[in-house]
């Protein structure tokens, strides 16, 4: 039984898809990746398709669905290196994955990331600052 | 009877070729600036040859009989070839209808008794007629090539994707986008940001005539595709008169970075880029 390797990279989580994803596979993708963010606290997941020559409707819903789930997690989703065969296809069947971020390839898509955690990281301190100057002394 | 057609036809070949030439050369609608007299008359004169070789009494009622598949494939050539030089349809059908009326003329001449003559002329102009009728077919199939080349050709050359800068690709567009184009506009711009790892594309559609919902939504495809592969898709050279049929179409392009010129686009690539361009000081 085929199972897509997850790797914990710091604080994010990289999956690489080396096979043509079908409907089970992908399914049981969604729930580890899932599992794996609320287990452990990750802050953004980078998902590399470069591999994956074939997608249908299901597979680009799939995606579309990690992105969304994982958002509710607090973790922030790229897809990279999309062949521009896949990329046509999901834009022809309507679906232009709006939840996911993407890059060019892993690189970008790890520098993403890090500007897209370090912009919420900025965000947390600026609000917790606010709070201590509400402090009454 | 029709013996006396044939016979009659392949007796006066030679004065049939003068009275046809002259015919041709007395008409009004003669284009000596696209053939040559000679050509002319070497064209009639083949035809004529070939077509009295090949009429005989049992295929005379019989247009679409094999013995004249000769005659047809030199109409077919001589259409062709005048659908090429530039002549009007109405040219090339009179080149056939002015050879009936001389065979038609002859006929009279020769044949007394006007019963016989009545169901010669009918047998001849059926049969001229199916000729003029290939004639015009292949005139037009000719024509239809020629179209069918030039757009191939159009399409060939009009999608150049070209590297502005290390990381920004431009892509001008000129001409109405339909689906086949956009098809080709998209894949080879793909194909090109992967290439050169560009995380850029500017897509200028100041060469693009008009913008209508279809045009409108093939582009948002693009810009979309382009997303998806993790490149920022920016649309330049916004016309006035194509911002105005936009918002009265109702069109939504405000998901999509837009600028009026691409001058303005290079400028926004390179704030996403963080370069900067300087003038020297000196």
């Amino acid at each position: 039984m085929d199972r897509i390797p997850i790797l914990r990279m710091g604080q994010f989580l990289l999956v690489t898809i080396q096979v043509d994803l079908y409907d089970r596979l992908a399914l049981e993708l969604e729930a580890d990746l899932v599992k794996m963010v609320s287990k452990t606290g990750a802050k953004g997941i980078l998902i590399d398709i470069s591999a994956v020559s074939i997608v249908d409707s299901f597979m680009g819903r799939i995606i579309g669905n990690i992105g969304v789930m994982s958002k509710l997690l607090d973790a922030e989703t790229v897809v990279v290196g999309m062949q521009p065969a896949v990329a046509i296809t999901l834009v022809e069947l309507g679906l232009p994955l709006k939840g996911v971020y993407t890059a060019l390839n892993v690189e970008k898509g790890m520098d993403l990331l890090k500007s897209k955690v370090q912009i919420i990281e900025d965000d947390e301190i600026d609000a917790a600052n606010d709070n201590e100057d509400h402090l009454p002394e | 009877m029709a013996t006396e057609i044939t016979k009659i036809l392949k007796k006066r070949k030679s004065v049939i070729l003068e009275r046809w030439m002259k015919n041709q050369l007395t008409d009004e609608t003669l284009r000596e600036d696209l053939i040559s007299n000679e050509e002319l008359r070497a064209e009639s004169e083949e035809l004529i040859d070939i077509l009295t070789k090949s009429l005989n009494e049992t295929n005379l009622t019989d247009p679409d009989s094999s013995d004249f598949d000769h005659v047809i494939e030199i109409l077919g050539g001589i259409s062709l070839s005048r659908a090429k030089q530039g002549f009007s349809p109405r040219e090339t059908g009179l080149y056939v209808m002015s050879l009936k009326e001389t065979l038609l003329q002859i006929l009279q001449e020769e044949v007394k008794d006007p019963a016989d003559l009545i169901a010669a002329t009918l047998n001849l102009s059926r049969l001229i007629d199916n000729f003029s009728i290939i004639t015009f077919e292949t005139f037009i199939k000719g024509r239809e090539e020629v179209i069918l080349r030039q757009t191939d050709e159009i399409t060939e050359i009009s999608t150049p994707v070209i590297r502005v800068w290390d990381g920004i690709l431009a892509l001008p567009i000129i001409g109405t986008l339909d689906s086949a184009r956009t098809q080709v506009v998209m894949e080879s711009l793909l194909t090109e940001i992967v290439e050169s790892g560009s995380s850029v594309a500017i897509l200028d559609i100041s060469g693009v005539p008009t913008v209508d919902s279809l045009v409108a939504q093939h582009l948002l495809k693009t810009v979309s595709a382009t997303r998806l592969m993790g490149a920022e898709c920016v649309i330049s050279g916004i016309r006035p008169e194509i911002a105005q049929t936009i918002v009265h179409l109702g069109i939504d392009l405000s998901d999509i970075v837009t600028k009026a010129s691409l001058a303005s686009a290079l400028s926004f690539a390179f704030a996403t880029l963080k370069v900067e361009v300087k003038k020297v000081a000196r």
